[in-house]
């Protein structure tokens, strides 16, 4: 693979970094292009692009049937992915990994699998104000089938969770907190520490979305001490259609099957059918092999390149970005939370996000413009929509004063 | 600032935005809502009808600036026409915004302003809400039109 050697001084060689994103070589609109809209999904490297290659090429077979070499091949290159993701995640086991389509499936396996086993009429789920749709519609869903309740954590104006309000929606109704890691929308860090702590002084398990985390920042599920743990692997330069859950191994034991098919079996007759052990239970069908060794190839390129020095670069981004767009007039940054991953949202007074994005775009400019699949929290913000750069380990200061030059030619428009 | 920018943000537009004409509710008439999902844009359209004639016409709502400016001057080329006519001209206003970009613009009078949308196929359905709002105010449709 093509590693990067940090520059020394513990600093990220951005430019190289860049070199292995072939997909940035590119010019749009006829300017180099700039992209910031990595928290709806990050580029690709190289090395995953050519992993991906060489599993179509060389390894592609069926898992844990074929006793043929080829598919004795893909089944290593599979177990070897899992191996891979539970070291990224500090999981206990292999078992506790299961391969999933994206933190979305991960949030409904649980809802659907959890919320089958242990939630009734009556019972609460406590989310936050900050969450994506696909950590309320799960929850929703699962309330209506059960008759149970939703309980929703609201936080300040900065975009920090009221953890004293948090306390007190934790009741003996509660069954599950289902938080998010880092907010899309916001950029801010939650205290999943003391979430969980929190939770688990009422015996209550908490699952939470790292969607927007596993790029930025080291995650170690059992330092956490959460129960399950969601991401998905094109938002950590990996493939779109696979990501990972984890599970505690005793909670995944204890729950039901999510669906049902080939590989999760043990055994089937007509009258009765054994269930496969962990992690296979959980795997229903043909996975995406291609796509968990291309997300393995994402991890060890990222691992590689160090994730330290990947949150150490992009927090000094942030702190530059933060303050060139603070000097912009009539700019108001949503989401300040003292604890903030690369996210810079912001609404301009008297330009539409919307218009804001395709005059961006124009100057090769990539950012998202809309309601990040948040719209309780632009209702929350009193915004029916927000404009959002987000950055990744190949951003650079200079792609930042790209956004701000861009900005101004809004302004003009508007003007 | 490129072109196509130009041709999208014209002075008629950026005014229209800016002030737009028959921002108000209209007691006593027809309404429907227009919703645009993908980036939240929402706006109501009101409407008078005297027979088949639309007598009165407004608007109110957030959206970005094409949406806005779209629904201004809708207001303004649908007054005093019959709902039949409306309908006509909005087809050929979404034949005019959804042609290849290096077609000639139509000449719709003032929603030729509108002609630059052409080179933004994602804005189309900003230019496009008002207009399947009004449609449905004039079915008298008590729903949310949404563009998706």
């Amino acid at each position: 693979m093509t590693a990067v050697v940090p520059a020394g001084r513990g600093q990220l060689d951005v430019a190289a970094i860049r070199e292995d994103f072939p997909i940035l070589r590119q010019r749009v609109h006829g300017h180099p292009l700039v992209y910031l809209d990595n928290a709806a999904t990050t580029q690709k490297p190289q090395a995953v692009i050519d992993r991906l290659v060489r599993y179509y090429a060389e390894e592609n077979a069926n898992v844990h049937r074929g006793v043929h070499t080829l598919s004795a091949r893909a089944t290593d290159a599979y177990d070897a992915a899992r191996e891979t993701v539970r070291c990224f995640l500090n999981a206990g086991a292999a078992r506790e990994i299961i391969f999933v389509r994206g933190a979305t499936e991960g949030i409904n396996l649980v809802a659907q699998t959890y919320g089958r086993a242990h939630v009734r009429a009556g019972d609460e789920i406590v989310i936050s104000e900050m969450e994506h749709h696909s950590n309320i519609v799960p929850w929703q869903m699962l309330c209506a089938e059960t008759g149970a309740r939703l309980r929703v954590v609201p936080m300040t104006d900065a975009g920090e969770l009221r953890l004293d309000q948090y306390e007190r929606l934790l009741t003996d109704r509660t069954r599950l907190v289902a938080v998010t890691h880092v907010s899309n929308a916001l950029g801010t860090i939650n205290p999943v520490r003391s979430i969980v702590a929190l939770a688990h002084a009422r015996g209550v398990p908490v699952l939470v979305d790292g969607a927007q985390a596993v790029a930025h920042t080291r995650v170690d599920v059992r330092a956490l001490d959460c129960d399950f743990y969601v991401f998905s692997g094109h938002k950590v330069l990996g493939p779109t259609g696979i990501g990972a859950l984890y599970g505690r191994a005793a909670l995944l034991e204890s729950m039901p099957p999510y669906q049902g098919g080939g590989d999760m079996i043990s055994s089937v007759t007509f009258e009765r059918t054994l269930y496969n052990e962990l992690p296979y239970k959980y795997e229903a069908g043909t996975p995406n092999i291609g796509g968990a060794v291309g997300l393995a190839a994402a991890i060890d390129y990222l691992t590689a390149v160090g994730l330290d020095l990947v949150a150490a670069h992009e927090h000094d981004l942030l702190a530059y970005g933060t303050a060139a767009l603070s000097h912009i007039p009539g700019l108001r940054l949503t989401g300040t939370a003292a604890e903030k991953a690369g996210i810079l949202a912001f609404v301009l007074e008297d330009a539409h996000p919307h218009d804001i994005g395709t005059i961006l775009d124009r100057a090769g400019v990539a950012i998202r413009a809309g309601h990040h699949c948040c719209q309780p929290l632009m209702a929350r913000l009193g915004v029916p929509a927000t404009a959002r750069a987000s950055l990744a380990l190949y951003n650079t200061r200079e792609d930042v004063d790209a956004l701000v030059a861009a900005l101004r030619t809004v302004q003009e428009v508007f003007a | 600032m490129s072109a196509d920018l130009d041709d999208l943000y014209q002075e008629v537009i950026l005014d229209h935005n800016r002030r737009p004409r028959n921002f108000r509710a209209l007691t006593d008439g027809r309404k429907a809502e227009g919703y645009n999902p993908l980036c939240g844009d929402r706006l109501t359209v009101y409407l008078h009808v005297d027979g088949d004639v639309i007598t009165d016409i407004s608007f109110q709502g957030s959206g970005c600036a094409i949406s806005k400016a779209s629904a201004s001057l809708m207001t303004e080329s649908v007054k005093g026409k019959t709902i039949a006519e409306a309908t006509a001209l909005f087809d050929r206003f979404r034949d005019m915004i959804m042609a290849p970009s290096e077609a000639p613009p139509a000449d719709l009078g003032k929603l030729t302003a509108l002609a630059g949308v052409r080179q933004f196929p994602v804005r189309v359905k900003c230019a496009s809400l008002a207009w399947h709002t009004l449609k449905a105010a004039a079915e008298a449709r008590d729903e949310m039109v949404s563009t998706e």
